[in-house]
């Protein structure tokens, strides 16, 4: 197992430092001098020149690539030039609260899809199922931002249900910086009326999130069950007598979850991905509306850093998600300690 | 005599070269129409090749069939300004009074040509890149290959999509060039497992052993046994792409207005919400529409081929 997962951490490195030569690429495709960009287009050329012998612009690619590498491993990404400060204090500021939208949502889709697909699989062929199976497809043929609009629309301002702008309302007090998680900040300082608050705010632009896997999670985890229910180790458990709650809670559940947890896990790391566009609507200052505005003012430093921050998050999302399958199926986990 | 021999043994070839044409041809038509049996048995399919064409329809002919052609570029009619849904404008207006249904099927018609044209842009490229990496298996060719498909498999398409949109001019094409760039590595993905599969099956064997050319046996062994898998990928596909387009405009990197889109027209909807609810909500449905339709047709179309598979 430790070595599967040495492997897999090498190859990662790897594959992020082929994704920083794709970005890099990216970055110097575009139009114009960066220095140039930089210092705007009353500077004087002097100091443009200045700024590009700094910025290592009139070395080979090669070269320069080398420079920003050496810099993006130390954590440094330069200046953004939105916001004027530096891109990793942005990011360490913005990370955590698309960190709290995309846990939480995974969470949702989680309880929801595992949910929805048993409940349907345990009710096959009946009216639930042909409900959760429509509704599965309506999650799955919207997308995530029509889903943010209808929700604004209708818990926002029909019923009035739900806060739908920022991470908590004005009047609340903050709760002091510990994970950046608002929510989880608010219980360690027992603030409970902020808690409730912050999650009121969490609560539609995470189910936004989580629609689409809601729907994907519970149409897997209905197929995989309902495969699971011809084979005939059920069939002898139910010879046997044991109830069906029994069946279905523990000799059906963990083995029909292995495809869902490894499509959970690519669905909670895209979404940060889709989080662009919903962090747009509900104005939630995340990662996701950081990287819209460095790339709506073409802000190269910002823009590498985001999609490196979150290629970085990807892969480890895809890691953890290995170690937990290998958890439910025996089989990849004996194979695995075998080889080693 | 011999020459009578061999004249009637020349000629008996010549017809049974004939015959297996012939053969050949029937059954394909016999595939093609049990084909179409399979898919058309179950109704959803069918509701969703209909709906396809009738939007295809309705995209192709927008100029003839909409009520408004000229809203559909810069124009503005204060007047009619916000206009709620009437036998006028059954969409409603938008905040500069041009009609809604009029714009969301000439945007229908890019997301369209967008979800179209992209795949018409991937498909290939991917599909001979995987091909070519399953096929030389182990070899530099695969190493590189799929190397850099991993990179672009790490990251998901839409960040690095909307990345290579920021620094491009944002248009429809350069849209179309940055999912595009996004997009093929799922195809080499997809082909590289198949042939790896094909290439040691007893027809490739042999094509090798008869001497046949590198390009027959890409082109003319295996490829035609991937092409099920590929086919039901693209179709449902197209549903994913005009998600993403529609994604791209949405935040401003795609379609320019005065170009409708219906990504743009959301955006732009949005921001007059809870009142003039119908500019952001009635191309939101046409999206759903779209993509529902698309994903019916896919699944009709897995359905179709995983039954012939086994």
């Amino acid at each position: 197992m430790i070595r599967f997962l040495a492997r897999r951490i090498v190859y990662s490195i790897f594959v992020l430092l082929g994704l920083s030569i794709v970005i890099f690429i990216i970055a110097r495709i575009m139009p114009g001098d960066p220095a140039r960009v930089a210092v705007g287009a009353r500077a004087p050329q002097w100091v443009v020149d200045k700024l590009r012998e700094h910025m290592h612009l009139n070395d080979p690619i090669v070269v320069q690539y080398g420079y920003w590498l050496r810099d993006a491993v130390q954590g440094d990404f330069g200046l953004s030039l939105v916001t004027q400060r530096p891109v990793t204090t942005d990011i360490i500021e913005f990370f955590p609260a698309s960190l709290e939208l995309v846990l939480f949502s995974g969470l949702l889709s989680a309880i929801g899809g595992i949910g929805l697909g048993v409940i349907s699989a345990r009710y096959k062929d009946t009216w639930i199922d042909n409900a959760v199976r429509l509704f599965s497809y309506t999650g799955i043929v919207t997308p995530s931002f029509v889903f943010a609009i209808f929700f604004v629309l209708l818990f926002g301002w029909v019923l009035q249900w739900l806060p739908i702008i920022g991470r908590v309302s004005e009047e609340v007090t903050v709760p002091p910086l510990v994970t950046g998680l608002v929510t989880v900040d608010a219980l360690l300082a027992g603030q409970f009326s902020t808690f409730v608050d912050a999650l009121r705010h969490l609560i539609l632009p995470s189910l936004a999130l989580a629609m689409g896997s809601i729907a994907q999670e519970a149409r897997i985890t209905r197929s995989t069950m309902a495969d699971n229910l011809n084979k005939d180790y059920v069939a002898s458990a139910r010879a046997l007598g044991v109830s069906e709650r029994a069946i279905m809670g523990r000799f059906l559940l963990k083995p029909s979850l292995i495809p869902t947890v490894s499509i959970l896990g690519l669905d909670i790391a895209s979404t940060f991905s889709i989080a662009f566009l919903v962090e747009l609507i509900f104005n939630w200052p995340g990662l996701a509306r950081y990287g819209m505005q460095a790339m709506l003012h073409k802000d190269l430093n910002a823009i590498s850093a985001v999609i490196l921050v979150l290629g970085a998050v990807f892969i480890t999302v895809n890691i953890i998600v290995d170690i937990i399958v290998a958890q439910l199926d025996p089989r990849i986990r004996l194979s695995a300690a075998r080889s080693e | 005599m011999t020459g009578q021999v061999n004249l009637s043994q020349d000629f008996s070839t010549k017809l049974t070269l004939q015959q297996a044409k012939q053969m050949e041809r029937e059954s394909r038509r016999q595939n093609l129409g049990r084909s179409w049996y399979k898919f058309s048995r179950n109704p959803l399919s069918v509701v969703g090749i209909v709906m396809i064409i009738i939007l295809v329809l309705l995209a192709v002919f927008a100029q003839y069939v909409t009520p408004y052609p000229k809203h559909a570029q810069a124009f503005t009619d204060f007047a009619h300004a916000k206009s709620p849904p009437s036998w006028q404008h059954p969409f409603g207006t938008d905040q500069i009074g041009r009609d809604i249904l009029t714009r969301s099927i000439f945007g229908l018609r890019s997301s369209l040509l967008m979800g179209v044209l992209v795949l018409v842009l991937v498909v290939p490229v991917g599909v001979l890149l995987g091909l070519l990496a399953g096929y030389f298996q182990g070899t530099w060719i695969d190493t590189i290959i799929m190397r850099i498909t991993d990179i672009f498999l790490s990251v998901p398409p839409l960040i690095l999509a909307l990345a290579i949109a920021s620094v491009l001019k944002p248009n429809l094409w350069n849209g179309m060039m940055a999912v595009s760039l996004m997009w093929w590595p799922w195809y080499t993905r997809l082909v590289y497992g198949l042939a790896v599969a094909l290439r040691n099956e007893y027809f490739v064997t042999s094509a090798e052993v008869t001497g046949a050319s590198t390009r027959h046996i890409l082109f003319r062994e295996i490829l035609p046994n991937t092409l099920s898998p590929i086919l039901t990928k693209m179709s449902l596909d197209v549903a994913w792409v005009i998600i993403i387009g529609s994604m791209l405009s949405f935040v401003g990197l795609g379609v320019q207005p005065p170009e409708p889109s219906l990504g743009t027209m959301i955006s732009d909807g949005a921001r007059y919400l809870p009142d003039q609810w119908w500019i952001a909500v009635f191309p939101a449905l046409v999206i759903v529409i779209v993509v529902l339709g698309f994903n019916l047709l896919g699944d009709g179309v897995r359905d179709m081929f995983a039954a012939e598979e086994i």
